[in-house]
């Protein structure tokens, strides 16, 4: 059977886990957008809103800027801790595969 | 409006030259193998690569498009900029570290890891490439129109000198000179961006702005006018006389001449009121006039202000602000806004720019490119485009060959997850600075009618020739980044996934490192022609089309290998085949390039232009279905196999 693909993901015991999470945080963010468009398509003059001295649609555009920075250090944080915990056995091999 | 070159973009635009080619060469000398020139030998660091990550990002579209169209239309501009980084989302949660553990050289090689299917290599080497190509169009045609302004010499040149300098890069030490060209450039946009900013913030609001004491703010003026008919009027301005009067769909303007110069008026019945506006005559084959003068005579004036400030209408003006009263006092206030109308008098068309005075509140929401409210002209098919669009620049970024090419230059996933995470932060906070740079172009006095995509350097220029040269010098090299990324993902596609896999041709690493050059050098002179053939094309219309075309093509191939185990190499070049096919076959057909590209009036079979809320699924349904009809194929080969 393939032994390429079985190699190549002992590397990294980490990577479902990962992938996982990834899909997961994927998916809010794309609710949080989906929201985003969906205002704007069906209920433009909410965009106007104030929200202190900006309006919703400049507060939300730069929230989901914002936001997808917090998601993004949120998901290394977590994956940094996985691969250290769970790729532990593999540095002992010594071909952790650690970068520079 | 006239420009002239400016002796120190010239220089700083060389110093950015030999600085770029002296990196190539530096390169160049080090040993080369297969995977140094295609992936910079996997050995980049995550931090290099992420802000080259927003070298190869931010191209002449982003910097230019965006502000540019900020500056002309308000929020409906940073809605790319949201779009635009949203993207990132997909890219880093979903592809970023399979592609790096699957792939080698090529996004090809990811999605065809499990399969070795020879189908899957031809089609998505030919998605790349057209999606590659795609792109290049409007960073080619970006630099020619950027040549003219700033250095003086013409389109064509502009286009060579592009052309030439980046197959230089390219050819001479592939990914790995090109990373560092993206790191440089990257870092550079994002520093002087915030020095633009901050400048913009100190400089303030003022309903006549001066672009820095440089010139000072053209008034426009109005005439009284009394018995109006359908076609003649009379003008209380003595020294004008009356010539006629044009129609277009919503307005009614008046030619008049005064010392035999023509000028043109917007005629405003209620007020009884004629207002001036800016004109730009062309006969046919003859040379165009600027409000009735050449355009050497510097009478097309620069423009773009407030009207009313804190509720004054005159004489207002508030400086050294910051990010958020910056923000407040263009809402609660008006912006004149400028619009264009294209009148035909027998073969003379004439082109006439209008002010729309807007209030703030409408600036800073959506609706004045796309209308979505449906009191404001938002209807059913608008708002299916605006859908659309916001779809392909979701889906888009993730699906970009010469985007996905850049994780094969770092060590391993964890740092393409890494470099991803600063593409990010530093892609984000360009994009919140557009929204400034182009409010700050709108309100500063220093817009170009003819060319909005030239609204960031005009307004670089009121701050001093300084500023502008070096911005001027990094819309160059972010052209120059762009192109070689994406010249590095076409020639990955040909050499090593055509010539190497699909034709089985067996090169050795050196064989395979010249093939790539060569092949470099072949695009780079299709990419130089291209740029001369699309000249007049409209730049950010173009991008669209690479990303609608790559969302469809691309991402649902990528997405189901990856998350569905029962994906078969046939599902995958339908989907791949269908998503390519689709999406080009609408855009071919959208309202936009009947009358944008091949300027025919005809009604065009499509009713929107983004393909993407059709062409997306298609591609997934696609893949869906053909892989579960193949299913019994991918059993009987396995049982085979055992």
């Amino acid at each position: 059977m393939s032994h390429g693909p079985a190699t190549e993901w002992k590397k990294d015991n980490s990577a479902s886990i990962k992938s996982k999470l990834g899909i997961s945080m994927f998916i809010v963010y794309t609710v949080v957008y989906a929201g985003f468009v969906i205002i704007n398509v069906f209920s433009p003059s909410l965009m106007a809103m104030d929200i202190g001295s900006m309006n919703l649609a400049i507060a939300y555009g730069f929230g989901l800027i914002v936001f997808a920075l917090i998601l993004a250090l949120i998901y290394n944080d977590f994956c940094t801790k996985a691969e250290k915990r769970l790729n532990a056995e593999a540095k002992e091999n010594k071909d952790g595969g650690k970068g520079k | 409006m006239n420009y002239s070159p400016s002796a120190w973009a010239v220089i700083i635009f060389l110093l950015f030259v030999g600085l770029v080619l002296g990196i190539s060469f530096y390169f160049a000398r080090k040993k080369q193998t297969a995977s140094g020139y295609f992936a910079a030998g996997g050995n980049i660091h995550w931090a290099v690569n992420g802000i080259a990550f927003a070298g190869d990002y931010l191209s002449a579209a982003s910097f230019l498009g965006i502000c540019g169209m900020i500056a002309f239309y308000g929020y409906d501009g940073f809605l790319y900029s949201i779009g635009y980084l949203s993207g990132w989302i997909v890219a880093l949660f979903v592809v970023a570290e399979p592609m790096k553990r699957l792939g080698k050289y090529t996004f090809t090689d990811a999605l065809d890891s499990k399969f070795n299917s020879k189908s899957i290599q031809l089609v998505a080497a030919i998605s790349t490439l057209l999606v590659s190509i795609f792109y290049l169009i409007p960073q080619m045609v970006g630099a020619g129109t950027l040549v003219t302004p700033l250095l003086g010499i013409a389109h064509e040149w502009g286009v060579i000198m592009v052309g030439l300098i980046v197959i230089f890069i390219v050819a001479t030490a592939g990914m790995a000179s090109t990373t560092y060209v993206q790191f440089l450039k990257g870092a550079l946009l994002i520093i002087f961006s915030l020095v633009v900013v901050f400048l913009v913030l100190s400089r303030g609001l003022s309903t006549a702005p001066d672009a820095g004491q440089q010139k000072a703010y053209h008034e426009f003026t109005t005439i009284r006018v009394s018995e109006v008919t359908a076609d003649s009027l009379k003008v209380e301005d003595a020294t004008y006389q009356f010539q006629k009067i044009h129609t277009s769909k919503t307005h009614k303007f008046v030619e008049l001449t005064k010392n035999s110069v023509t000028s043109y008026w917007l005629l405003n019945e209620k007020e009884g009121i004629l207002e001036e506006t800016q004109s730009i005559v062309t006969p046919e084959g003859g040379t165009a006039l600027y409000n009735g003068e050449p355009k050497a005579s510097g009478k097309f004036y620069p423009v773009g202000n407030m009207s009313v400030i804190d509720g004054k209408t005159s004489d207002a003006g508030v400086g050294k602000m910051n990010a958020f009263n910056f923000i407040e006092t263009i809402k609660e206030g008006t912006v004149i806004r400028w619009s264009n109308v294209l009148i035909k008098d027998g073969s003379t068309s004439i082109s006439l720019y209008y002010q729309v005075p807007t209030a703030g509140r409408d600036i800073l929401k959506p609706g004045l490119k796309f209308p979505l409210d449906p009191s404001k002209g938002g209807t059913t098919t608008t708002r299916l485009d605006f859908i659309s669009l916001m779809l392909a620049l979701f889906l888009g970024t993730a699906s970009l060959p010469h985007i996905l090419i850049r994780y094969y230059t770092v060590p391993n996933p964890a740092a393409a997850r890494k470099s991803t995470i600063v593409a990010i932060a530093s892609i984000g906070l360009f994009y919140v600075l557009t929204l400034y740079i182009g409010l700050g172009a709108m309100t500063g006095g220093v817009l170009d009618l003819s060319n909005d995509n030239m609204s960031a350097p005009l307004l670089a220029k009121s701050f001093g020739i300084g500023i502008f040269a070096m911005i001027s010098a990094i819309a160059f090299a972010t052209v120059l980044g762009t192109v070689s990324g994406l010249i590095v993902a076409s020639s990955g596609a040909v050499a090593h996934d055509l010539m190497d896999r699909f034709f089985d041709m067996k090169l050795s690493d050196k064989h395979k490192v010249m093939a790539g050059k060569i092949s470099a050098v072949a695009v780079g002179v299709v990419a130089i022609v291209l740029g001369m053939v699309f000249k007049s094309v409209n730049v950010s219309f173009l991008v669209g089309w690479a990303f609608a075309v790559a969302a469809s093509a691309n991402l649902p191939a990528i997405m189901m290998i990856l998350f569905w185990k029962k994906t078969t190499a046939k599902g995958v070049v339908a989907s791949i085949a269908v998503g390519l096919t689709s999406s080009l076959g609408m855009l071919l057909l959208s309202p936009t390039a009947f009358s944008k590209v091949y300027h025919i009036t005809a009604v065009a079979p499509m009713p929107f232009d983004n393909p993407a809320i059709i062409s997306v699924p298609l591609s997934f349904i696609t893949l869906v279905i053909v892989t579960l009809l193949t299913q019994k194929n991918q059993k009987d080969k396995k049982a085979l196999k055992a």
